[in-house]
């Protein structure tokens, strides 16, 4: 069978059998399974690229390939951290760690079937090259992705469910809408209207230069409107936020590798205008829309009171940086591939790190949390690694990537683009350091001699306010399966430094292969 | 009968239920009148030419898109409605009049827009694409302004019966995908409608008032 074919079927299946499976154990081996299985055959297919599937209903391409071994891997770290995460969680009601109720949990077969499902979704995303098809999947992403957000099944998750829904679902409509422009605009291509909208065809065959500019530019516009309401770009990303803070941390984790597919679908359609000869139209958009990003993420970086939330709005910024790189073009195009992938590992690892801190302190306020540095080496080490990758300090890859994007803006002479760009990275990067070392070392008012914490701060119950407690709250002991916990974001943290110190020349060469699909 | 008069007459009953959708503070005439429209709509591509009536594919295409805009969305709606035991929108952001100005500017917008865009097909009406243009900006006006989690369901039916609409505008020559896709979307709007988001909020909340949804903010 075709490895393409089988990619998608078999976390659908797994999906499947996930519903059925009564006993926990079992389902868990089964989603660890999946997921390996899942980037072995990734891996196979980048060796041997498989033949492509009835007329490019499914195909693999060097971006593709990209997008798929991202979203492959980081399902891995998911699911790898989804073990001992269920089997912490408890069954029944329990109490609620901001305000006073109890809530209860979705029953953990439907989270883990609906994490197989999204799975197989995204798959296909990176797998078609016919634009109708890619709608589709992303379309599907948005259903089975939000059974996950509704996981702790209260009042604040089911409001970021309900944001999650409307805005996304517009947006998906938009893209529609977009593809519908783009289907008007092949009337006077070989075939007429019923040409099918797939890339071999457009690009491969040199239809895209029959297209009509008008409704391209129309079908540009609505599906990065579109598709950008997922990938997170500002002016719509508001239900991300709310979103991540209020999903358990592996979906936040696979939630950033599905800006990465919202993605793809842009760069998709901005292949099409390269090829009709729209790429400056094109580009000076994404431009914008990087830079726009970029400026309202930084605004909302500096007074965050919230680390989910930061953590979000990082990746808003994120993903203007990697859109604002395909726009600029040159050299820029392979940084912004290459900070894609860069961006998903930190950020992956930085919200798993977020979930321990949370399952340590039981609460998302930054003020609350004060000396991790002693009460959880590890935990700590982690954060403040995670701090210097996603703010692109050396020697992590991130600051490879950025770097590669300013050399791009400016080997262009776009020097106001790269003022913009640098001035906005230095912003967040003074809010963030306004966060993260404060939450690592204690406070320095308990530092000065303060009482030592007494044995009732050892069950440290966090107010709703957001006062900041006098002396540094003692989390709870680690709970069980806790050091396997911490197994994911290291691999991650490792996997950074390793590109970021020594990155294969292979991996070079296929980042330099993909950026020409796009400039 | 002439089908350029019965295509007229269709594009007219889009009109009316717009503006009706626009003014309407009563949750079950929003219903009814997005059901209606649905309809409408559904109807558009059988008297749009000849060449179509004849296909077997594109009649039961319109069977599918009346029974699930003309019974089970209704019939979704009005089950949420049961539930969540409410009768009337209150007190929308933007009042009902100024809904309706803005709605009514967005279609002379519209004419503005169709004016620049050359259709595939110049056969067909000039007035489609203005009025399906005005249908999008309807839902989206209803999305925004409304406070009801039911009315922005409402408000997304009528954007995807816009978007629907102009689907049939630029889809002459049956790209049959482009079809595939507008059902597929409905299919989802009814995964969405059921989404059980309404049936929880009204349990979790006591009303389905999406302005009370404001916990999680910057």
């Amino acid at each position: 069978m075709n490895l393409l074919l089988l990619l998608i079927l078999i976390p659908a299946a797994a999906g499947l059998a996930a519903f059925a499976i009564g006993p926990d154990r079992p389902r868990r081996i089964l989603l660890l399974a999946t997921a390996a299985l899942h980037v072995f055959i990734t891996g196979t297919a980048a060796w041997h690229r498989p033949p492509p599937l009835g007329n490019g209903w499914l195909a693999l391409d060097d971006l593709g390939l990209l997008f798929l071994a991202i979203t492959s891997l980081l399902f891995l770290a998911a699911a790898l951290y989804a073990v001992p995460y269920l089997a912490h969680e408890k069954p029944g009601a329990q109490a609620d760690r901001t305000e006073p109720f109890l809530f209860v949990n979705a029953p953990e077969a439907t989270f883990t079937g609906c994490l197989l499902f999204f799975l197989a979704t995204m798959t296909l995303v990176c797998l078609t090259q016919r634009l109708g098809l890619l709608w589709v999947g992303l379309e599907a992403t948005t259903l089975t992705s939000a059974p996950l957000i509704y996981y702790h099944r209260h009042h604040r998750s089911l409001e970021a469910l309900w944001k999650y829904l409307v805005i996304c679902s517009v947006g998906i409509a938009l893209a529609l809408l977009g593809n519908f422009c783009l289907s008007a605009a092949t009337v006077q291509t070989p075939g007429g209207a019923a040409a099918p909208l797939a890339l071999y065809g457009l690009i491969g065959q040199g239809h895209a230069g029959a297209l009509q500019p008008a409704w391209l530019k129309a079908a540009f516009i609505f599906i990065l409107v579109g598709y950008g309401t997922k990938a997170g770009l500002a002016p719509l990303h508001a239900w991300m936020p709310d979103t991540y803070s209020e999903a358990p941390a592996l979906v936040a984790l696979l939630s950033g590798a599905l800006l990465n597919c919202a993605l793809l679908g842009i760069l998709r359609a901005f292949q099409v205008c390269l090829a009709a000869d729209l790429g400056a139209f094109a580009r000076d958009l994404l431009v914008l829309f990087g830079l726009f990003s970029m400026a309202v993420a930084a605004v909302f970086l500096l007074r965050q009171r919230n680390y989910p939330r930061m953590l979000a709005y990082s990746s808003i910024e994120h993903m203007g940086i990697i859109t604002l790189g395909v726009g600029l073009g040159g050299i820029a195009t392979a940084g912004a591939l290459f900070h894609a992938l860069n961006h998903s590992l930190a950020k992956a690892m930085l919200f798993l790190v977020a979930g321990n801190i949370l399952t340590l302190y039981q609460t998302k306020e930054i003020a609350a949390v004060r000396g991790l540095g002693r009460a959880a080496p590890v935990t700590a080490a982690l954060w403040l690694a995670g701090f210097f990758a996603i703010t692109g300090a050396p020697p992590f890859a991130t600051f490879l990537s950025e770097l590669q994007i300013l050399l791009g803006a400016l080997s262009l002479d776009r020097w106001g683009v790269a003022a913009l760009y640098l001035g906005l990275l230095a912003a967040i990067f003074i809010g963030m350091l306004d966060v993260f070392p404060r939450m690592v070392w204690p406070d320095p008012v308990r530092r000065g001699g303060g009482a030592p914490p007494v044995a009732g701060t050892l069950n440290f119950e966090p107010s709703a306010d957001t006062a900041v407690p006098d002396g540094s709250p003692t989390p709870p002991p680690e709970p069980r399966h806790y050091a396997w916990r911490l197994l994911p974001p290291c691999l991650l943290a490792a996997a950074l430094l390793v590109l970021g110190l020594a990155m294969p020349p292979a991996l070079a060469q296929f980042f330099e292969r993909c950026g020409m699909l796009i400039r | 009968m002439n089908t350029f008069l019965t295509f007229d007459l269709l594009l007219v009953l889009l009109v009316l239920t717009n503006l009706l959708l626009l003014v309407s503070s009563r949750l079950v005439t929003c219903i009814r009148t997005v059901a209606a429209q649905g309809v409408a709509l559904a109807l558009l591509p059988l008297v749009l030419g000849h060449d179509q009536v004849a296909t077997i594919a594109g009649a039961l295409l319109a069977l599918t898109v009346v029974l699930l805009k003309g019974a089970v969305f209704p019939w979704l709606l009005f089950r949420a409605l049961r539930v969540a035991h409410v009768k009337r929108e209150i007190e929308p952001y933007v009042s009902y009049t100024v809904s309706l100005l803005i709605g009514i500017l967005t279609l002379f917008a519209g004419y503005g827009i169709a004016a620049r865009l050359p259709l595939p097909d110049p056969g067909i009406s000039p007035h489609l694409v203005p009025v399906a243009i005005f249908t999008m900006m309807t839902g989206l006006l209803l999305l925004i302004t409304r406070r009801k989690a039911l009315t922005q369901v409402v408000g997304y039916l009528a954007l995807e019966n816009g978007i629907y609409t102009f689907g049939v505008a630029v889809a002459r020559d049956g790209s049959p995908w482009l079809v595939e896709l507008g059902v597929l979307l409905d299919i989802f709007v009814a995964v969405f409608v059921m989404g059980i988001a309404i049936f929880h909020i009204s349990r979790e909340f006591d009303h389905i008032d999406a302005d009370q949804l404001t916990a999680l903010k910057d």
